[in-house]
């Protein structure tokens, strides 16, 4: 292990629901290392300091999307965070915006996971293929057509960054709707006009404006703001055409 | 404590659990299966699985060739009937996944395409670019929601199985929000855990990969089977453990020494070639590719860093284009994670606790001994990995073993009702326990974060690429010492709400089981087979050992090992031979 050159201060929200009624924010000297990430500095305080102290990690590579937390200010994946990008003096730690908060930085995401089922997203076919007559042709180009959509972790750090989710729980949000059009664009998937029924019939979507902190927040560059903005377009076509005499059905 | 009912219970969201619940749910619609897991489904480890999954597809391969590839692999110590229906039923898994919505990468006319990978002669693994697992992953997650007749316990932490009458009927979890204690009932219970590559320092594998779904069933009385073989990866990222893809060489990556040999011409795995040759070289298979490394550390040839030894990954000839296109991910976490950029300067390799070949001893179809017990996915043996796996045939295990585990249990379970008397009994003693040695202060002064770190230290010094009966004792004797000392384990947290200290305290305690499997199966295997050198017994010894380790947990705690020869179909014994 190299030497430790010198400590950091974590100003940690806690909150633990047995004792307190109110969050309240706990301080912990670490050491600063040069290749720590906050992450590593929160394992630190749990093995060392305080093994009380609670939140989720797993992968510690970016990719299983459980580490997401508030790192001075912004929605960040701790695993990816490191100390050494942070400014100089303490560095706060808090859970993740617009979510409640079930237990110092965990928090609770039953409201997208119900979201999440509600896009259906999964292939929807009118016809099934058996699978003895091979695998859907698909192209690189149409894979590219919506992969970048499929690149989505759910780590809920574009709900943290959305103000119109902080304002308006019930709207479906970035992530749900990327993760539709993931499907929609998918040259397999026939269901489209059923998620854009279940999309329509909330109206946080059009309360979008366009701000883009979704797609600045994601660490995976999937573009939510990209894919509402398609969806937006393809609703309204879809609403302009059945006006038309020879609208659609 | 709440009470609930299911047919069939499958404990853990990845890959293989997933695939079971669907299985269940599309061949028994009429059934009532559950999904629980300690963490949501899309974040279990199988999102991890970088480089690719095989099945034979295309013209110019065969299944008998996936098989001798893989059975070679494996040092003869697969089970040839398991590996024979593995091959056979790993094409349509796959199709399937890509009816699904898996995004596979295409050929330029739409067909699937493969990749050559690690110790295989022929090219026939699939791949979603270089994060095969987290598509596949998300996948069966996102298909699994269209079933109504999958249930999930989310968050739920299994702390114990329940068997009365010689019958696995459900287990004993908590509800990590709350930390209620639920205790449901099952007609089946499927494990799809995962590995224990937590019981080594250093690994590729995520937080939760602690070996629970094989400490409950080694505790329930279901053997454990080779678990002296571990998979070294032989490119890990020094430090953090974070795997490079076998896929960043299949694409035509080299490893150099400090020299900037390719020091592998050195190994008997075949002569440099600047273009990839299989089973040759850098495509060699993993075992033999980590003790190159060790060897040419003792000969002085890599490079000392600041987290031990490593050599160099050059993928830097392969150029931009081919990298961000094929391994993109590569380039990612070099970047995020190392501030190297891979487009232009060399990756610090060296090898990392990656896999365990061994695990719950099942049949062909997922079953344990103990009735209404199944396993798949990594947390099995069933075995077709034998003594080193393959890159790129455990996401397929998952499928094809998590698709047959789940068929199997589906019509081993019958209706399910409430939970018997004896079973509440066993459930209410569960929760004493927990309560009791938990959360109500009791303990002494020792800390969980100080046992995982010596158990670490042991595991590493005496279970890692060569290995030697003076230190495999020495750590049988550590090992017991950590389990005396456990009960001293004192909690800073004594509270109900997302107790993360007592989940880690849990998980120590099954990972010090594990460990002690793990010492005592390599103690006994005096042979060198596959990822499991002796350096005090060298060579292979078909005629003692060509058979199954199963490790038993006795009375006592220690593990015995008891042997299953191993089954043969149409591969007899034979050398492995790599490049040449």
């Amino acid at each position: 292990m190299p030497p430790t050159v010198t400590t950091v201060t974590l100003d940690v929200a806690r909150y633990r629901p047995e004792q307190e009624s109110e969050p309240t924010v706990q301080s912990y000297e670490v050491p600063f290392r040069k290749d720590w990430v906050v992450l590593d500095a929160l394992n630190y305080v749990k093995d060392q300091l305080d093994g009380s102290l609670s939140f989720r990690w797993s992968c510690r590579m970016g990719v299983c999307g459980s580490c997401g937390m508030t790192v001075n200010g912004q929605p960040r994946l701790t695993c990816a965070a490191f100390l050494s990008a942070e400014p100089s003096g303490p560095i706060r730690v808090e859970p993740l915006r617009y979510f409640p908060v079930v237990r110092d930085l965990v928090v609770d995401i039953t409201d997208f996971m119900r979201k999440l089922k509600k896009v259906k997203p999964w292939i929807v076919r009118n016809e099934e293929k058996p699978l003895a007559e091979g695998e859907y042709r698909q192209t690189p180009d149409q894979l590219d057509a919506y992969k970048q959509f499929s690149m989505c972790i759910n780590c809920l750090l574009c709900y943290s960054a959305c103000p119109i989710y902080g304002l308006e729980p019930s709207f479906i949000g970035p992530a749900a709707i990327a993760l539709a059009q993931r499907y929609n664009m998918d040259s397999r998937d026939e269901g489209a006009r059923e998620r854009l029924q279940i999309l329509s019939e909330h109206d946080g979507m059009w309360q979008c404006t366009f701000v883009g902190e979704c797609t600045k927040a994601c660490p995976k560059h999937v573009d939510p703001a990209g894919a509402i903005q398609q969806y937006k377009l393809t609703s309204a076509a879809h609403w302009f055409k059945t006006l038309l005499p020879w609208g659609m059905k | 404590m709440d009470l609930f009912s299911c047919d069939v219970l499958v404990v853990g969201g990845g890959g293989a659990g997933l695939r079971a619940a669907i299985a269940v749910a599309e061949s028994h619609p009429r059934l009532r299966v559950a999904v629980i897991s300690k963490v949501y489904p899309m974040r279990s480890h199988t999102v991890s699985a970088e480089g690719g999954a095989a099945a034979v597809i295309k013209a110019g391969d065969s299944q008998d060739a996936h098989a001798y590839d893989t059975i070679s692999g494996g040092d003869w110590l697969c089970d040839q009937d398991a590996v024979e229906a593995f091959v056979r039923e790993a094409p349509e898994e796959m199709l399937r996944l890509e009816h699904w919505g898996c995004p596979w990468s295409r050929e330029p006319d739409g067909h699937v395409a493969v990749r050559p990978f690690g110790g295989m002669k022929v090219e026939r693994t699939w791949f979603a670019a270089d994060k095969t697992g987290f598509h596949m992953l998300h996948t069966l997650f996102q298909t699994s929601l269209k079933y109504d007749a999958i249930q999930r316990y989310d968050e739920c932490f299994v702390t114990r199985l329940l068997v009365d009458e010689g019958r696995c009927q459900g287990l004993v979890a908590i509800e990590l929000a709350t930390g209620k204690v639920l205790a449901i009932a099952a007609g089946a219970v499927i494990l799809c855990t995962g590995g224990c590559g937590k019981v080594f320092p250093f690994t590729t594998n995520a937080n939760i990969k602690n070996g629970d779904g094989m400490a409950l069933a080694y505790r329930a009385g279901a053997p454990l089977k080779d678990m002296e073989f571990v998979q070294y990866h032989p490119t890990g990222l020094p430090f953090t453990g974070i795997l490079i893809t076998e896929a960043a060489r299949s694409e035509g990556g080299w490893l150099l020494n400090k020299d900037g040999y390719r020091y592998l011409q050195d190994y008997d795995l075949g002569k440099p070639e600047p273009r990839p040759v299989l089973r040759s070289m850098e495509l060699g298979p993993r075992d033999r590719l980590s003790q190159a490394f060790v060897k040419e550390q003792e000969k002085g040839r890599t490079i000392e860093g600041p987290y031990g030894h490593y050599v160099h990954l050059d993928v830097r000839h392969l150029g931009e284009k081919l990298i961000d296109r094929k391994i993109p991910f590569v380039r990612e976490l070099c970047l995020k994670y190392m501030n190297i950029d891979p487009v232009k300067e060399m990756i610090p390799v060296r090898p990392v606790v990656h896999y365990m070949m061994g695990g719950i001893s099942t049949d062909i179809d997922g079953a344990t001994p103990l009735a209404g017990l199944y396993a798949a996915g990594e947390a099995a043996c069933v075995s077709i990995n034998g003594a080193n796996r393959l890159g790129s045939n455990s996401l397929t295990e998952c499928l094809v073993f998590g698709a047959r585990a789940g068929q199997a249990a589906a019509e081993g379970a019958g209706q399910r009702g409430e939970p018997s008397p004896a079973l509440v009994a066993q459930a209410q003693d569960e929760q004493r326990r927990i309560e009791e040695r938990f959360l109500h202060g009791t303990g002494g002064a020792e800390k969980i974060a100080t046992l995982r770190a010596e158990m670490h230290q042991t595991m590493e010094a005496s279970a890692g690429i060569y290995r030697t009966e003076s230190t495999l004792k020495e750590a049988a004797g550590t090992l017991e010492g950590l389990q005396e000392r456990l009960p001293d384990v004192a909690l800073d947290d004594h509270s109900h709400t997302f107790n993360t200290e007592l989940t880690a305290a849990l998980e120590l305690s099954y990972m010090l089981d594990l460990a002690q499997a793990i010492v005592q199966s390599a103690l006994e295997r005096r042979e060198s087979r596959g990822s499991h050198q002796r350096t005090d017994h060298p060579g292979r010894d078909d005629g003692a050992f060509l058979k199954h380790s199963l490790a038993y947990r006795s009375a006592d705690g220690r593990p015995r090992v008891e042997y299953l020869p191993v089954k043969i179909t149409r591969w007899p014994p034979g050398q492995r031979v790599y490049g040449r």
